[in-house]
């Protein structure tokens, strides 16, 4: 296959991407070909999570993602964590706690911990740092972002066990 | 902490005193704010600049026809492209906007290239062909002293000096401590990099920028003297700022985006990669401290001397108010009648330094309270009393002479620092991530040994010495709805509610709308200095108040009232005299007021030669404790916890303000235990993540904070700035708890493991 | 230019022979760093992510042998089962990079780049680890040791690709340790894996970043060897692990760079690799049995 133009498959929808340079970046390709720039990118090496997305299940860094090789891959950006627009559990509790200052680490933490959360429901409080120990936050120190994932976490355990 | 206030208002959610949530937290947490790096116009091109190799050469030739024939290249600007001035600056104007004839750090900009993909830049950047003579860098700050160097710059090599003579010259104390400190070289590291979208006008006459910076009005006016163009001709708008931390103080991008969008007049994206950004914007100064206490046998300070030497790097930047900041806070928040110093802030072929969270004061408060623990050991006192006994008062005067109007609760810090409750000792199996050395699996619990110290800090609120760094805003209230207007950077510190629970306070309304950041209004200042809250709060405060008074005088007018009853409770305005109470919604139907307001701080004075004035407007207080678990003999460590008590005069948002102490703390720990830029010869040797490591949530230690209220007369919100002292003393304190744990005098900042391994 | 995308390794070394130069990519997370830092300009591509093949494991029908593939995310043998199997790998695997990494980033990856920083390697050079290659006509295995010759070097050929390493099943301690100065996604100063053979009777010490490649710590296993018995569970004292360790550091050769120091490089080793034998000395031996079985 040519890379003259390949096929992603990204938040269900299938996109074209043609007369692309080889060496281009998912997060490039995304933020600049695709029109989803909600994916942030602060380092180009996957040393900070920022432009973090879910590529068949599991989370990667986008930024290390060759596009041309994500073709068949199924993919999800902050933008398709919600069908319907409205913010999800985690999102909320994000603002609601504090988790978002400057807000550019935000989008890579949020599909970072709705990785987590889907794999592992009940996660203690180090299995939370483990899981975000590759999402930099410059601004909050983390303290707040913990807290913004137990309420999430604990939120999702009440409405787990309340219908057990 | 939000409900025992005293009238409704202030407990009406959204209200001042409540954690009001950000407006932009949902667009931010979707991925639907627009950061300047998002910005995007069509047929834009993308800008790229070529950076110098060498920390100091001279420019023999540049022959920019090769990236030109390169397709898809549309313009190549060098120094002689600049149509206006050929330097900027924050206070000197020393900085050339591409190197001409020297470049002198390296990693200065040479040329700019305007092309049809970043690739397509890269490679029209490499082309270019630049003849350089290489000159032996001048790296040394202490060497960078010496008169009889040749001058690297013409303003020469010394960019300020300023000495403090204060009371008994030859006070020698009944004990005498001293040390010399090292402060390494700390990056702002903000996650959004420097990013920008410029698009000219059609009469290619002026140019409308959307970037990220932290004062969008000193941005205007550089801009506009460097492209040759009156001032209202440059426009400027926010774009989402990624952080900034001082960073953005100094221009970086934005004359290299502007004059490539009018070269070429199309729209211009510029992004800086983290490497660039490395180059791209100042750091923080690295500094060697001397100090020599004086104390009585009780450990009562009776002088300081000090000698302080700060590593400007190539440009002045604000080097010249960093060195200020320095020498006057030099004695911590202790009473001192006595000192004697002398500081340097010097120019050397290294990376340019200025603005970064704390200012020239983290540098000092390293030093002073290294010296207070070797006080308190010398006295034979713990490090809390050494600090109780010493500590600031309002009214006491600083070693500049300038008497602390401000609220100065430094022994209640203290007290209240201490009595927060220590952390539970390390379980018995500890989980290898509680340890230090991490999932390295380095340690075990017998390798780790645990240690406490502490820091405590005063910092200055607001621009100094003579400067008048106002705020503007104005407040548009209509049919029950307040309209904000401000050109207050927002860089992530959350003034966009604050000014939301000010207008919803003052004026009674629920929904409180904010106009794009922009220049269209007056200026607000830089977003620094912990002067937002104060200054820009004060400005939308004003504006917020006067449309209050035009709403009363209305009311009264159409009830027949003297104005002077009116108040506004909840969401009414009410007689408080009668009976009257109606809604603002209703009382502001059909209407429409709208005033505009400037926030003027008290006016300061420079310093004499004897560093004596009134140079600063007023001083926040903060005391940390740090624990610390140690091993030893890798020289690893782990943060275990914080607890530290801020004065803030008065919390207007608890979890605005949680998070900006939490912030801090984790850049102060970076600093501690991680953080440098580590060069050679001039060179920077790790601009990368992978090299310049940031605290992780893994590294983040457990923060009990307490704020201590205590409002503040001179602020218009009783708020003091809070966003710089968290950062402060809390390296000094993690620091003297590694110190603690191992025995090691570790003079210097950042602790690398082979410092406590080897360390004297 | 152009991106192959093969699905099974035949198309890939297909590929491969047609552009010998082509560059191999499997997680991206070493080559994609060199791409966005603008130090290659990649002409070719033939990406492996999607061969299935690759990204499998199992042990040899004699139980004796595990083999992984090139493309086994470290996510996996973070995890049980592949952590059970080896769990010195286990241990490396954990400290590579963040998760984002380690569920992208491969033995392939750390194999071919061949820094000497990667945190797989002294796991295998302590196994003595065999690396599969392939090309489109042949095949060989070779030593790791003979695989890693220095700094991003290694005796792969044009046209070869890493399809799997393989490593022995042994009953007895096996541990791995990293110095960073950082208590997560950090690359190492130094580090050191310790391999206890308890039926063999041998002790294996690798050691990472302080060599332009691993280095097996050939003499101090000897010496060991001749100190005690290394059957069943070995009888350490403070005093054999402490000159266990200072060996061992005499056999690496250190730099001087931004991350860290020759001196303390060579220190790190001495006590990583003391307090290896002493956890390896403190491993109940019976536990490690089940663990293998």
């Amino acid at each position: 296959m040519s890379n003259e133009f390949y096929a992603l498959q990204v938040n269900g929808i299938r996109h074209e991407v043609r007369d692309a340079w080889v060496g281009e970046s998912l997060l490039y390709v995304l933020r600049e070909r695709l029109g989803l720039p909600g994916t942030k990118g602060a380092c180009e090496q996957g040393e900070c999570g920022s432009c973090t997305v879910i590529m068949d299940g599991e989370a990667v860094c986008s930024c290390l993602v060759m596009a041309a090789t994500a073709v068949e891959a199924d993919i999800t950006t902050v933008e398709g964590l919600s069908s319907d627009g409205e913010p999800t559990d985690v999102q909320r509790s994000f603002v609601n706690a504090g988790g978002v200052q400057c807000g550019f680490c935000t989008p890579g933490l949020i599909v970072a911990v709705h990785h987590l959360l889907d794999r592992n429901p009940s996660p203690s409080d180090l299995e939370i740092k483990e899981a975000i120990s590759g999402n930099i936050c410059r601004c909050t120190g983390y303290g707040r972002i913990f807290e913004a994932v137990r309420q999430a976490r604990d939120a999702r355990t009440t409405d787990t066990s309340g219908g057990e | 902490m939000d409900t025992k206030t005293d009238s409704s208002t202030r407990s009406r959610f959204g209200a001042l005193g409540t954690s009001a949530l950000r407006p932009d937290g949902i667009p931010k947490v979707q991925g639907r704010f627009a950061f300047s790096s998002d910005a995007w116009a069509d047929n834009m091109l993308w800008g790229a600049t070529l950076r110098s190799p060498h920390p100091y050469a001279r420019i023999l030739s540049i022959d920019t026809s090769p990236a030109l024939k390169i397709n898809g290249v549309s313009a190549v600007v060098t120094a002689d492209d600049v149509p206006g001035k050929l330097t900027y600056g924050l206070i000197a104007s020393d900085q050339p906007v591409f190197a001409r004839d020297f470049v002198r750090y390296a990693g200065e900009p040479v040329a700019a290239v305007a092309a049809d993909h970043p690739e397509t830049a890269r490679r029209a950047i490499a082309a270019i062909k630049v003849e350089y003579e290489v000159l032996a860098p001048l790296v040394d700050a202490e060497e960078a002293i010496n008169p009889s160097l040749e001058k690297i710059h013409p303003d020469g090599n010394v960019i300020r000096r300023q000495r403090i003579v204060r009371g008994d010259q030859n006070l020698v104390g009944d004990i005498v401590v001293e040390g010399t400190y090292e402060i390494g070289m700390q990056d702002q590291a903000f996650l959004g990099l420097e990013a920008a979208l410029a698009l000219p006008d059609d009469d290619g006459r002026g140019v409308e920028l959307f970037v990220a910076t932290q004062w969008l009005h000193e941005d205007q006016k550089q801009i506009a003297a460097c492209l040759g163009l009156d001032t209202d001709r440059v426009r400027l708008t926010l774009g989402g700022v990624g952080g900034a931390f001082g960073g953005r103080e100094d221009i970086s991008l934005q004359v290299h985006c502007c004059l490539l969008a009018l070269v070429t007049g199309r729209p211009i994206k510029m992004q800086y990669g983290r490497e660039e950004s490395f180059f791209g914007h100042i750091h923080r100064h690295p500094a060697t401290i001397f100090m020599r206490h004086h104390a009585d046998r009780d450990g009562k300070l009776r002088r300081v001397e000090s000698r302080l030497v700060l590593d400007g790097g190539a440009y002045a930047s604000t080097s010249s108010a960093v060195l200020i900041n320095a020498v006057t806070h030099v004695q911590g928040p202790y009473q001192c009648e006595n000192a004697t110093v002398d500081g340097y802030a010097v120019r050397t072929n290294n990376p340019p330094c200025g603005a970064m969270r704390g200012f020239g004061v983290v540098q000092a408060c390293f030093a002073h309270e290294s010296q207070m623990d070797k006080l308190a050991e010398a006295c034979g006192v713990s490090p809390v009393d050494i600090r109780l006994k010493n500590a600031m008062r309002t009214g006491d005067k600083l070693i500049t002479g300038q008497v602390v109007e401000s609220v100065a609760p430094v022994e209640r810090c203290i007290r209240e620092t201490a009595a927060l409750p220590l952390p539970a000792p390390l379980p018995e199996s500890p989980d290898p991530l509680e340890i230090p050395g991490g999932s390295g699996l380095t340690a075990r619990k017998s390798n780790v040994r645990r240690g406490v110290g502490w820091g405590v800090s005063i910092k200055n609120l607001m621009y100094s010495e003579g400067f008048d760094d106002y705020a503007t805003a104005r407040c548009r209230l209509a049919d029950g709805v307040a309209t904000l207007q401000f050109a207050t950077a927002e860089v992530g510190q959350g003034f966009v509610v604050l000014a939301q629970q000010i207008a919803r306070t003052v004026l009674g309304v629920d929904t409180v709308l904010l106009e794009p950041i922009t220049t269209a209004i007056g200026s607000a200042g830089s977003t620094s200095a912990s002067r937002q809250t104060w200054m820009s709060g004060g400005a939308v405060d004003g504006a917020c108040r006067l449309v209050r008074e035009r709403l009363f005088e209305w009311v009264a007018k159409k009830n027949g009232l003297d104005p002077i009853r009116l108040a506004v409770e909840g969401t009414d305005v009410v007689d408080t005299m009668g009976t009257l109470r109606i809604a603002v919604e209703e009382a502001t139907r059909g209407m429409t007021f709208d005033e505009t307001f400037e926030h003027h701080h008290r006016p300061t004075e420079e310093l004499d030669e004897n560093g004596q004035g009134n140079c600063h407007v007023a001083f926040a207080f903060v005391a940390h404790r740090a624990v610390v678990d140690v091993d030893p003999e890798l020289g690893l460590v782990k943060v275990v916890q914080i607890a530290t008590a801020q004065d803030v005069g008065k919390v207007l948002n608890p979890l605005a303000a949680i998070g900006q102490i939490e912030g801090g703390i984790a850049q102060g720990l970076g600093l501690a235990v991680m953080e440098e830029i580590v060069l050679r010869d001039g060179k920077m040797r790790n601009p990368s993540f992978t090299d310049y490591l940031l605290p992780t949530a893994l590294d983040a230690p457990e923060v009990i904070a307490t704020m201590i209220e205590e409002p503040e007369p001179q602020a218009p919100l009783g708020a003091k700035g809070i966003g710089e002292p968290p950062c402060i003393s809390v390296t000094p304190a993690i620091v003297a708890a590694i110190r603690a744990a191992t025995g090691r005098q570790l003079p210097r900042t950042p602790v690398r493991p082979q410092d406590i391994v080897f360390g004297p | 230019m152009s991106v192959i995308n093969a699905t099974n390794i035949e198309e890939a070394l297909a590929a491969l022979q047609a552009d010998p130069q082509a560059r191999l990519i499997q997680g991206g997370t070493d080559l994609m760093v060199e791409v966005n830092f603008n130090r290659t300009k990649v002409q070719s591509v033939v990406s492996l992510r999607r061969i299935a093949e690759l990204r499998r494991w199992h042990l040899d029908e004699d139980g004796k042998t595990l083999r992984i593939g090139s493309g086994v995310p470290y996510a996996e043998m973070e995890r049980p089962p592949l952590s059970i199997h080896s769990p010195a790998l286990a241990e490396a695997a954990r400290t590579v990079g963040s998760p984002q990494i380690r569920a992208a980033g491969s033995l392939g990856g750390n194999l071919g780049t061949c820094s000497p920083a990667g945190d797989g390697l002294p796991v295998l050079s302590a196994l003595d680890a065999v690396v599969h290659l392939r090309s489109h006509d042949s095949a060989r295995d070779v030593s790791v040791h003979d695989f890693m010759v220095g700094v991003k070097r290694t005796t792969r050929q044009a046209g070869e690709l890493i399809v799997a390493v393989s490593v022995p099943l042994l009953p007895g301690f096996q541990g791995y340790a990293k110095v960073g100065t950082r208590n997560a996604m950090v690359i190492s100063a130094a580090s050191s894996c310790l391999v206890h053979d308890a039926v063999g009777g041998s002790v294996r010490l690798a050691l990472g970043a302080v060599a332009p490649t691993v280095v097996r710590a050939h003499d101090t296993e000897a010496w060991l060897a001749t100190q005690i018995s290394l059957t069943g569970t070995p009888k350490v004292n403070e005093t054999l692990a402490r000159e266990f360790g200072q060996r061992a550091a005499r056999e690496c050769a250190p730099i001087d760079d931004h991350r860290s120091t020759a001196d303390y490089r060579r220190h790190a080793i001495s006590v990583l690799a003391q307090r290896l034998l002493l956890r390896a000395a403190n491993h109940s031996m019976g536990a490690q049995k089940g663990e293998v079985a």
